[in-house]
């Protein structure tokens, strides 16, 4: 068991200590980073899925006033590693993707540069592009490991047989379409070279909008062939992430080349919202073929879920979806397969929850429709399949707290008195129903942070490389960095957003707060040994994340249950959510306020996939045709309603020291599946696309 | 994104010529499409030719009817009393599109002539027919769920955006325009053309030509009249179908009714078929599909990589029939 702190900053509803810089407009992005003279770098990129490059005539962009220099595969610099092919960037003449960057543009203002990359001439050899995912695709093939590591496929008892004894039985298949993350803030970094610096060696400063600082430094050292002290990261603010910000993406790396073309000017690189939908990574589409089986008495006996799903031909990324029907419910047959297409597709990446998000719509529906099979409440149903261990690992859950989120949802949105019939409830023009779905995102915390912790002026400062998403990092750290180091908040500063700080690991895998609090915990601990409770200027403690030992002998996850009233129009088909409810168990409680917000956005995340959010691939071209937010449809303020967010109050003591979770992702997960099932619920059609459209419903 | 020049002229006879004067010359209004399509390369004038301020703003009783300045605001034409109580389905069609930021950008004038929409037309790296005649349509098998189901063409799939135009195709209103020969009026339901094989024109309009005002006639049928815009999500969307109706019924007869339908043409879709279908009909469900029948009659749906549009066909007809059947809820 962690030494648990003894909360009072821990679970106090600050308001966010760069609120007031937010609200002002003072708070300074990537792209509106203090510089002298800045340029402006607009890429190029293939419209073809796949094919060589036969030549590139910059000539015609050159004479264009302003333009500064053109990065093409025959000039740009040679990179020093491109072991990871996604920054393999204007290194050969193969076009693996369309919208792969084949040329960049460096020029005095944004308008010269967007106007002289149009007349960059490159020419191509165009071979037919291979983009179509299908479960009949002879060579998919099995991954050696799903993106966590993690088995692609697992198997226990036989699945096949315990479906064909039955008695009750789904067998469906559930598919997710292709997702991008559309942050408000584009994917932006303005990046200088200094070439007289670092003793002559020269140095590279990036202001990126990323999820991590040292994420960035480690790539973009790595991929150019420098020093790591040659390479500063700053990032105090990101509009945004939600996963695509998560490892530097193409535009990172070429803005520091385009930075090196140009020693001595900054140089900004935001991509377009249309050049995210090829460059910034996206949720890949998954095919999931769910198998359940049951006893008359509700309990499972094989549980299984078969994906197929694509990843691009240039760098593989396996999505772990497979995982939650590892972990969920209980049955002695179970399997697990994952099945990749490789196809000449740009990149995916981390899209919030991944694995996680797709991987409980499928499971997630079946057991909805295996509850209405066998004539018992989903929630009864899930309460009859509740594990006491887990159920893949069989180590105990170090808290798990389903069925209480479950109950008490159940309560707070009035499912007591549900009528289980779909497609009876109709009035005011409007069919009307109510579904349930769980939540489920594991607790991790990352192996390498550091903090360094100081008195300064009388002050406590703590420095961390961490990033804060929008998410409220500025303000979580100093509650927690307080109470470990048992005073009040007005005596705290943390500073985080820059690789001058100790190292920090991403914000990813909602293990953000776990592991950069544990560090501060181990920093104020190492402080308090050796500096007392009356320590002087100048002090100064640094401390790395402890290791997560309970994690060897329990299984850690967040858990939560969610709730959707759906009306659907009866003559137009039209889905509205006038009510969304979501219950959590995420451990401790950093910021109440905070934490709603994360909760209520990865909800309202969930809605979009649920109804609207569909990346739309012209398998003839090769890309995304919706690509802008008047196509892709986000949930707009009129479509989100009675939208709630709680928590129970779980005390878990195996977690770390703060008793924290992670919020940023269990949000989204369940969600689709609850509105799905209310859908059905509604309507008496069960759609297991999504999103589920009005068409699908009429 | 090309360098091109600008004029602010100082009334609209001069900003005729100068449109006039240069092939590659564009007016420039409430800017809400055509700086989008600037930005994506889709439009590439030379010159533009700023016409803020330069139209009426003003909206006039006019023998019965409403003489609409072009430079009225859609925010404002929207929120009109007399818009409001004598034609509700030109008020609702213009709330329900875009957003409050961009009704009050878009004009009169300019909304109508919005250029119609298709995700490949919007797209310069793909083959599109409208933007580069005779370069082929990308929409055609593509993601086709937005596209025509009417009047298309081997050529073009595209849809016409606008509300507020069904609207203004159904209250049969006339448009005033002043070109460099001088005025003309023509009626609205004649300003946008299918595309047959010249997709890149959307209007008759002649290069310079500018509008002016739009008049309503006096109708007393659009007393009773609504707009109903279907879409996946509650807001900023365009329409997958929309309808824009107004029906009279006297001693349970309908005796009067205009019927316009949006989100399934190149141009606002005049349901004159079915308004025949409708007159003298009981008001009913049965009257109600009878009349969308009709007009749907030569409906021709796409398939497409995204599923198609087949969908509107019955999406249709349902919307017509709930809308038709609210109207005449209203009469009794």
């Amino acid at each position: 068991m962690s030494e648990t702190l003894e909360h009072r900053a821990i679970g106090a509803d600050l308001p966010r200590r760069d609120g007031d810089r937010k609200v002002r407009g003072t708070a300074v992005y990537a792209d509106e980073s203090p510089a002298q003279d800045p340029v402006y770098c607009r890429i190029v990129q293939a419209p073809l899925a796949r094919g060589r490059i036969t030549s590139v005539d910059p000539a015609p962009a050159e004479a264009e006033d302003g333009v500064l220099a053109v990065l093409t595969p025959a000039t740009a610099e040679r990179l020093a590693d491109t072991s990871d092919a996604e920054y393999a960037i204007l290194q050969d003449d193969e076009v693996h993707f369309r919208g792969q960057i084949v040329a960049a543009v460096i020029a005095e203002t944004f308008e010269q540069a967007r106007y002289a990359a149009d007349l960059v001439d490159v020419r191509y050899d165009e071979q037919p592009g291979d983009t179509l995912l299908s479960a009949d695709r002879p060579d998919l093939y099995r991954p050696e490991q799903v993106e966590t590591g993690a088995a692609p496929d697992t198997s226990e008892g036989d699945v096949d047989a315990a479906v064909a004894a039955g008695p009750a039985r789904i067998q469906q298949t559930y598919t997710t379409p292709m997702l991008h993350n559309n942050p408000m803030e584009p994917h932006a970094t303005t990046a200088l070279w200094e070439p007289a610096s670092h003793g002559g060696a020269g140095s590279l400063t990036l202001w990126d909008s990323t999820q991590g600082v040292h994420t960035v430094r480690e790539t973009v050292y790595t991929v150019l062939g420098l020093d790591r002290e040659q390479v500063r990261v700053v990032c105090p603010y990101v509009g945004g992430g939600f996963g695509s910000k998560g490892i530097p993406h193409q535009n990172v790396v070429t803005a520091a080349m385009a930075a090196r073309a140009v020693p001595g000017r900054p140089v900004r690189l935001a991509l377009t919202r249309q050049q995210t939908f090829s460059l910034a990574g996206y949720r890949p589409p998954t095919i999931q073929q769910v198998a359940l089986a049951a006893g008359d008495d509700g309990r499972l006996t094989a549980i299984a879920n078969d994906v197929v799903e694509q990843t691009s031909r240039v760098k593989e990324f396996a999505e772990q979806t497979v995982l939650p029907a590892r972990t969920m419910y209980a049955a002695p047959n179970r399997r697990t397969s994952t099945r990749l297409a490789a196809l000449d597709v740009p990149i995916p990446s981390w899209m919030r929850a991944p694995g996680e998000c797709p991987g409980m719509f499928a499971p997630e529906v079946a057991m909805d429709e295996l509850a209405h099979e066998l004539g018992i409440d989903p929630i009864e149903l899930r309460e009859r399949n509740e594990p006491d261990t887990h159920p893949e690992s069989g180590l105990p859950f170090s808290s798990r707290n389903l069925l209480a989120c479950l109950r008490r949802g159940a309560e707070q949105f009035g499912w007591p008195d549900r009528d289980p019939l779909p497609g009876v409830r109709s009035h005011g023009g409007w069919w009307w129903g109510t579904g349930v779905a769980a939540s489920v995102y594991p607790t991790m915390r990352m192996p390498v942070s550091e903090a360094e912790i100081s008195r300064v002026d009388g002050r406590y400062v703590a420095r961390i490389g961490a990033t804060d998403l929008g998410t409220g990092t500025w303000t979580a750290l100093v509650q927690i960095a307080a109470d470990a180091l048992g005073v009040a908040v007005d005596e705290v500063d943390v500073l985080i957003g820059d690789t001058d700080h100790p190292m920090a690991s991403v914000a990813g895998g909602s293990s953000g707060i776990n592991t950069w609090g544990s560090t501060l915990v181990a920093a104020a601990q190492e402080f308090r040994k050796r500096f007392g409770d009356t320590p002087a200027d100048g002090d100064s403690a640094r401390a790395g994340v402890p290791a997560n030992e309970a994690a060897e002998r329990y299984a850690m996850s967040a858990f939560g249950a969610q709730f959707a009233e759906v009306a659907v129009h009866a003559d137009t088909g039209e889905i509205r959510v006038p009510r969304l409810y979501g219950t959590f168990a995420v451990g401790r409680v950093v910021n109440p306020r905070m934490a709603r917000s994360q909760l209520v956005g990865g909800m309202t995340m969930g809605l979009g996939m649920a109804l609207y959010e569909n990346s739309l691939f012209d398998p003839r071209t090769g890309h995304v045709v919706n690509h802008d937010l008047a196509e892709y449809h986000v949930p707009t303020q009129a479509d989100v309603a009675d939208l709630r967010a709680d928590w129970i109050d779980e005390h878990d003591p195996h977690v770390n020291a703060m008793g924290t979770k992670g919020i940023g992702e269990i949000g989204i997960v369940g969600t689709a599946a609850a509105v799905a099932n209310a859908a059905w619920h509604a309507t008496g059609t069960r759609v297991r696309d999504l999103p589920v459209t009005l068409d699908t419903v009429l | 994104m090309r360098p091109f020049d600008y004029q602010a002229p100082a009334d609209a006879g001069t900003a005729v010529a100068a449109v006039a004067a240069r092939p590659d010359a564009a007016f420039l209004g409430g800017g809400t499409n055509l700086v989008d399509h600037l930005r994506l390369g889709v439009a590439e004038p030379g010159l533009l030719v700023d016409v803020t301020g330069l139209l009426p703003t003003g909206i006039s009783d006019d023998g019965g009817g409403l003489r609409i300045g072009a430079g009225v605001a859609n925010a404002d034409l929207a929120a009109d009393s007399r818009v409001r109580r004598h034609y509700p389905v030109l008020a609702r069609a213009l709330l329900s599109g875009a957003s409050g930021q961009l009704r009050n950008m878009a004009t009169t004038g300019g909304n109508p002539l919005q250029r119609t929409r298709c995700l490949y037309f919007q797209d310069v790296t793909t083959p599109c027919n409208k933007r580069s005649p005779g370069s082929g349509c990308a929409a055609i098998g593509g993601a086709t769920r937005q596209h025509a189901i009417l009047g298309a063409s081997e050529h073009c799939i595209a849809t016409h955006p606008s509300d507020m135009a069904v609207a203004l195709s159904a209250l049969d209103a006339q448009v005033e325009v002043l070109g460099p020969d001088g005025e003309r009026t023509l009626a609205f339901g004649e300003l946008h053309r299918l595309p047959g094989d010249a997709p890149e024109r959307d209007t008759v309009l002649e290069h310079g030509e500018l509008i002016t005002a739009i008049v309503l006639p006096p109708l007393p049928v659009a007393a009773r009249s609504d707009y109903r815009k279907v879409r996946d999500r509650a807001s900023y969307a365009f329409a997958l179908v929309s309808v824009a109706a107004a029906l009279e019924v006297t001693e349970c007869r309908i005796t009067d009714s205009r019927v316009a339908f949006g989100g399934v043409a190149h141009t606002p879709w005049r349901a004159r078929r079915a308004e025949r279908v409708l007159r003298g009909a009981t008001p009913s469900d049965e009257a109600f599909h009878a009349a969308a029948a009709a007009e749907l009659a030569d409906a021709r749906p796409q398939d497409g990589v995204d599923g198609g549009n087949a969908f509107k066909i019955p999406l249709l007809t349902r919307t017509l029939a709930g809308t038709l059947r609210d109207l005449a809820r209203q009469e009794a």
